[in-house]
């Protein structure tokens, strides 16, 4: 499209602001991180390693991210294959049921953090499930399931059918039809759904802040109670670990899938 | 889908019989009822029954000023947020559209880096940059605006909950604006149309589906959002969601409590009801194009 060059300089102008508003929050606790006294402040005065050295060893940080870790871990693997079985058997349903059930499946995205975690508070109490790990991968598994759905949708929506028809035809048997054909051309979508349901767990702070108590709490807990009670610059050093350890999984994972796409032509 | 048919010889076995994709959906469809419907009707039961039954808690939440003055605020930040979103994604957006594969890359990395770090270090984030001697405020005074109020007021609600939100609003107009066929906006400057015009004319009407999507997402999540104004807030900016759980969790009012997170919920649902017809019927006008 033809633009006058005012009208570019302002449009670039404005991206950049929009650009370091969304970036800034992200990037600012890693300065914060090395502040010198026990304040959290920017621009940060002094450095010091310390804030990471009481992460690993003051045992109620460290406790925190074991359960965060642990939690997450569960639930990616719980809501992938939920997840995926339930995408499967979407996508084999007349298209009524399915729309419906669909919705339905989605509804733990839009329900406001809030309500759900009041009512899951509620029913928790009743079952001694507040504090638990089973609570907590309950929970976060519904929270999770969505993403996971609908990656595994997504593939499922280009995969071609007759590959299926193809294998069975050839002789193959259900089981075997799903391990070789099936499977690896939906591995891509489960794997993402893993990933954001990983994710989803590891972050999630608003149900989990009504079914925790002190025996057991997740890393997104342990931050929040630190914000609202001091000013702690420890956070900034768990973000600064958080940011740093996505950034080399995804840089990794970008590496790896660039190699074997290079690998394969 | 352009699937066979299941009833076709060919097809395997299993795909003909009813009952088995219902059985795959069956593991997902009980937790789901077991962890939001069950509780979710646990909230509404409750919201009926405490302390007697009947509708005494909805009669106090509309009877009650404070409740609902604080149920039109949800809807006025969250509506500001929205609008902020939709001026700053629309040109971002665009941009994403227009520029190299590189610079894409980068843009796209600025959407998805805030998702990196966890939603509570970013607003802690926003506390300190935000907060009466922080570089914002500090920028702010040796620009000449002195005694700007950022936290615990509004405006800085409004801007740490638009920047959680704006990758909502990015993406789905990003999607919608990589499809809009570019020719359409020469052909209308080759027969004499000024670029605004151009714009306003084609552009503007075809990514709407995008923007349509977009402030539907985030309005409802800006309506049920928590931790952000509680964080960034002060008495004047309360939401629904704070005295949804200051009822419940420090005045043990699951009634009164339960009432306000039914109206939230229903809020929410009307939204999307009221939204989906209208996206589905837009979304369908950009496809036929």
């Amino acid at each position: 499209m033809e633009m006058k060059p005012l009208t570019r300089v302002i449009l670039g102008l404005v991206c950049v602001l929009v650009a370091v508003w969304l970036v800034a929050p992200t990037l600012v606790v890693i300065p914060m991180s090395f502040n010198e006294n026990k304040s959290l402040a920017f621009p940060p005065q002094g450095f010091s390693w310390q804030w990471y050295q009481n992460f690993f060893t003051n045992p109620d940080w460290s406790s925190s991210f074991l359960n965060s870790l642990k939690v997450a871990s569960i639930v990616a693997v719980l809501a992938t294959v939920l997840g995926t079985l339930a995408a499967f058997g979407l996508d084999r349903m007349r298209a009524r049921p399915a729309t419906v059930l669909r919705m339905l499946m989605l509804t733990p995205m839009v329900v406001p953090g809030v309500v759900l975690a009041i009512g899951i508070y509620a029913v928790y109490l009743d079952a001694h499930l507040v504090g638990t790990l089973t609570g907590f991968v309950l929970a976060h598994t519904i929270l999770a399931l969505p993403f996971v759905l609908i990656a595994v949708s997504a593939n499922l929506e280009v995969f071609d059918r007759r590959l299926e028809t193809a294998a069975a035809s050839l002789g193959a048997g259900a089981v075997t039809t799903f391990r070789t054909v099936t499977l690896p051309l939906i591995l891509p979508g489960m794997l993402s759904g893993l990933l954001f349901a990983f994710a989803t767990s590891f972050d999630e702070i608003v149900v989990s802040l009504f079914i925790t108590n002190p025996y057991l709490k997740t890393l997104p807990v342990q931050i929040f109670a630190s914000i609202t009670r001091d000013a702690d610059p420890t956070v900034a050093a768990v973000g600064t670990i958080l940011f740093c350890a996505t950034t080399l999984l995804i840089g990794g994972g970008m590496l790896l899938l660039g190699r074997e796409r290079k690998g394969r032509l | 889908m352009s699937a066979l048919d299941p009833t076709t010889p060919s097809a395997p076995k299993w795909a003909g019989r009813a009952w088995r994709p219902f059985a795959l959906t069956l593991p997902a469809l009980l937790l789901l009822a077991a962890v939001i419907g069950y509780p979710l009707l646990t909230i509404v039961l409750r919201s009926l029954s405490e302390p007697q039954w009947g509708a005494q808690n909805y009669v106090w939440f509309f009877g009650t000023p404070v409740n609902l003055t604080v149920l039109q605020r949800t809807f006025v930040i969250s509506a500001w947020v929205t609008l902020v979103c939709i001026i700053c994604a629309y040109p971002y957006a665009y941009l994403m559209t227009a520029v190299g594969p590189r610079v894409r890359l980068a843009l796209v990395l600025c959407v998805l880096i805030p998702f990196w770090v966890s939603g509570v270090v970013r607003t802690l984030s926003w506390v300190i940059l935000l907060q009466d001697s922080g570089v914002i405020n500090s920028l702010l005074r040796s620009a000449g605006f002195d005694g700007v109020r950022l936290i615990r007021t509004q405006t800085g609600v409004v801007i740490g909950m638009a920047q959680v939100l704006l990758p909502f609003m990015i993406l789905p107009l990003y999607s919608v604006m990589k499809g809009i066929d570019l020719r359409l906006m020469r052909a209308a400057q080759s027969l004499g149309a000024r670029p605004s015009r151009a714009f306003f004319t084609i552009y503007l009407p075809l990514s709407l589906p995008g923007v349509y999507a977009g402030a539907i997402i985030v309005f409802i999540l800006a309506l049920g959002f928590y931790i952000t104004p509680a964080l960034l807030g002060g008495p004047r900016s309360t939401m629904l969601s704070t005295l949804v759980q200051t009822q419940v969790l420090s005045l043990l009012q699951w009634g009164r409590g339960g009432a306000m997170g039914v109206v939230l919920l229903v809020a929410t649902f009307v939204l999307l009801a009221l939204a989906a017809p209208v996206m589905r019927s837009r979304y369908r006008e950009a496809g036929r194009r």
